[in-house]
């Protein structure tokens, strides 16, 4: 196999997952909101609940969608383009794929009927309970695809023999080391986007004076969850920095542009990594900040790069920078997320038209954030598909560059085209609105119609 | 206990829940080239919407089973697919996007019921030609596999391809005849009518080519007392389809799509009894490609517990949604 190849399968890889996982972030974290929405309808009766779910679930669909038709591609793209990796960790990823078809793929294909059409066949409670079932089968998704992805970063429970792993223990397979913190930082990531997203477009509503309620209640609940969601977010990414510097110290090297293993390192703002000649171009940083980061102590020794041979480290500048792209978005989240609560203490919350604007802009933060995060955790694992076992460029399968050229050529036109399509149709119900969503079949429903009544307001 | 042929049961399962499935929606999408009525493809869309991303799990399923359950398999079976099954996924992505889409606009819905069909289409060729080159063999060695990228592109699999359009077609206009009424369960009922004869054409064609070009198959088949045994399926098979071809012209609604779904079986069966044991034809079997045992006890522990669940929610799903499509896409 010649390394074009290699890389080529490697970047349509990066590219289909990379742009699948936008939809799923939404999804999950936007199935949570309307849960919620609905729960709090079915307990005070307020029809705006109502109104406000079936204008959301209208943006979860879209991005369900999305999610299925991108999602299917990736489950052929292991065999297709990793083969040798497939027959390597067969025995170990196919049964927790496998898991994640049966408990979560069924459990949401199964529901989302009754969730998106099923107003008026069934009664809100069975409609509340589809709900949570497509909600609770994002989650599990989310689970086994974790443990997936984290027994690549962090294997253990296994036995590698002859080229190919065997499973010793699937308690450690699934539960590995990184596993707890990468699954609470993805549900996280997909609350925080997605409450961003609400946030956002409550905000535009607000802005373009559109009938304040609705708005206002999205807005309300909104910044409510993000103001739990995302001081917990950075808590928890830096519980799965501390693992990762445990297991893979390289990666965090690389994360922070730190060549040599030293006392008291400093935190890095800015740099651009040169990996030739194994230095920092234009470093800027505070002294001992990483230092104190890592290991709580402002003298703590961490590892740098040249711990290992050149050709067992990641590509440093792609690490560095996704990281710095990911913190910088999770800071700037942090300050709107409490400006928000000060806001709302002190009753201005729907008043102060610079915060709306600033939520406006930020509808993108979560998603920049996330794929960021999953950038600097995939490419931080690199030269191994499985870290330090298994070489990726020992992965990949007979397939000529040819044809692989002519797939990622299609699947960036394709995908583009989608996405246009995806942002011209998203926008346009972003523009309407929530006002007129549905109402033929809430009027259908006569426990619905009688419960429709707006707040005065 | 030996568990790898319980293995290979469910995923031939999942594999074939899934052309079963999403073949009646394939199929709509394959009749939307020959309805083109505005009215008529929104009451046939509408008649999928609450179903098909049910339907295509089951794809997923019999990817992700495979690698659970043969990872050599899928490991070999993929990079020598590798180019039918992409055109697969792409025309799946634009039959998946076309549901989304085509309710929402007004001005492109033309250029939607276009992906729609078009997305069917490639999708049924591309699969019915990756059958065919299954059936045809697979060359494996070292664990990889081992032929070119355009082994896939001969005579047989274009046939087989063409074969599987035609069968998804039928599949899909039966599934019209039981689920709507009027001007479109009228077209259906012409369309089912003349692709019964053609079903039964291309059946025939790649029972006698199967066989002839592989002699192993033929022995199977032939060999006594296997021909004794084994005579009932293609009996069978006739029966049904001449029982099919009667039951649309009393213009039953229910009977057709069942009877079709019938015909599918048996050739399913007749396919199992001829590739078996293998699972990449001629050259990885069942238990060359099993994973460790460890693997696939979990696996079937999983698929024990769950999969009587997902059929117990799929059921309820249809229950939910039965009935007819009315006009104006909704469900009575």
């Amino acid at each position: 196999m010649d390394i074009d190849a290699a890389m080529l399968a490697r970047l349509q890889f990066a590219f289909t997952i990379a742009f699948h996982i936008l939809f799923p972030t939404l999804t999950i974290g936007l199935g949570g909101f309307l849960a919620l929405l609905e729960w709090r309808w079915l307990r005070t009766g307020c029809g705006a609940y109502q109104l406000l779910y079936h204008f959301w679930v209208k943006v979860f669909a879209l991005a369900f969608g999305m999610g299925v038709v991108t999602g299917v591609v990736l489950s052929y793209e292991i065999g297709t383009n990793f083969g040798r990796f497939a027959d390597a960790t067969g025995n170990v990823l196919g049964p927790l794929l496998g898991y994640e078809v049966l408990s979560a793929f069924f459990l949401e294909a199964g529901f989302i009927g009754v969730m998106l059409f099923g107003w008026g066949r069934v009664g809100p409670r069975m409609h509340f309970f589809a709900t949570c079932m497509v909600v609770v089968g994002t989650m599990i998704s989310a689970f086994w695809i974790i443990a997936a992805n984290s027994w690549m970063q962090t294997p253990t429970g296994y036995r590698f023999e002859g080229g190919r792993f065997f499973v010793e223990s699937w308690l450690d397979v699934i539960f590995n080391p990184s596993m707890p913190t990468r699954f609470l930082h993805m549900i996280l990531a997909s609350y925080v986007a997605a409450m961003f997203v609400v946030a956002g477009v409550s905000a535009l509503h607000l802005a373009m004076d559109r009938p304040p309620i609705l708005a206002r209640l999205a807005l309300k609940n909104a910044m409510a969850v993000l103001a739990v969601v995302v001081p917990a977010q950075i808590v928890v990414g830096d519980l799965g920095g501390l693992v990762a510097e445990k297991h893979q110290p390289l990666k965090i090297a690389a994360m922070e542009g730190r060549w040599e293993t030293v006392r008291g390192a400093p935190l890095i703002l800015f740099a651009l990594p040169d990996q030739a000649n194994e230095v920092n171009r234009y470093e800027i940083g505070f002294p001992k900040m990483a230092s104190f980061i890592l290991t709580h102590e402002f003298d703590g020794e961490v590892r740098g790069l040249k711990e290992k041979p050149a050709a067992d480290r990641p590509p440093v500048a792609i690490v560095f920078w996704a990281f710095r792209i990911m913190v910088g978005m999770s800071v700037a989240m942090l300050l709107v997320a409490v400006w928000g609560l000060l806001l709302s203490l002190r009753n201005r919350l729907y008043r102060s038209g610079w915060f709306q604007f600033v939520c406006i802009l930020m509808i993108p933060a979560g998603f920049v954030a996330t794929l960021a995060g999953w950038i600097a955790a995939e490419s931080g694992r690199q030269p191994w598909t499985v870290y330090g076992l298994l070489r990726t460029s020992d992965t990949v399968s007979n397939v000529p560059a040819g044809s692989i050229t002519v797939s990622l050529a299609l699947f960036i036109i394709v995908y583009n085209v989608l996405l246009a399509a995806y942002a011209y149709y998203i926008v346009k119900l972003f523009w309407k609105g929530p006002e007129d969503a549905s109402l033929p079949s809430i009027a259908m429903n006569p426990i619905v119609a009688r419960r429709a009544v707006m707040p005065a307001s | 206990m030996d568990l790898t042929p319980i293995s290979g049961l469910v995923i031939a399962f999942a594999l074939f829940m899934y052309v079963l499935l999403d073949g009646f929606d394939l199929g709509v999408g394959i009749l939307f080239l020959v309805d083109t009525r505005k009215e008529d493809r929104d009451v046939m869309m509408t008649s999928l919407i609450p179903f098909w991303d049910g339907n295509e799990t089951w794809l997923v399923l019999g990817g992700a089973g495979l690698f659970a359950a043969f990872p050599l398999a899928y490991a070999t079976l993929m990079p020598a697919l590798y180019i039918p099954l992409m055109a697969m996924l792409f025309a799946l992505v634009f039959r998946g996007v076309a549901f989304e889409y085509r309710f929402k606009s007004e001005r492109t819905q033309q250029f939607w019921d276009y992906l729609f069909s078009f997305g069917a289409g490639l999708a049924a060729i591309a699969q019915g030609m990756a059958l065919g080159t299954v059936i045809s063999g697979i060359p494996v060695a070292d664990r990889q596999f081992a032929g070119g990228s355009f082994d896939w592109l001969t005579p047989f699999n274009v046939m087989c391809g063409v074969g599987l359009v035609f069968g998804y077609a039928l599949l899909g206009a039966t599934w019209l005849v039981m689920k709507t009424e009027g001007d479109v369960q009228r077209r259906a009922y012409r369309i089912a009518g003349k692709l019964v004869p053609a079903i039964a054409m291309f059946v025939m064609l790649v029972s006698l080519w199967t066989p002839y070009a592989h002699p192993s198959v033929a022995e199977r088949w032939f060999s006594r007392p296997n021909v004794i045994y084994l005579s009932p399926v293609p009996i069978a098979t006739a029966v049904t389809l001449l029982l099919l071809w009667r039951k649309l012209q009393l213009r039953k609604e229910v009977a057709p799509f069942f009877l079709t779904i019938t015909v599918f079986v048996l050739s399913a069966i007749g396919l199992a009894v001829s590739l078996f044991p293998f699972v990449v034809p001629y050259s990885v079997t069942i238990w060359d490609a099993a994973p460790q045992r460890k693997a696939q006890s979990f696996l079937l522990i999983g698929i024990t517990l769950m999969l009587p669940i997902v059929l117990g929610y799929t059921a309820l799903n249809y229950f939910i949604f039965r009935g007819k499509v009315g006009k104006g896409g909704v469900y009575h």
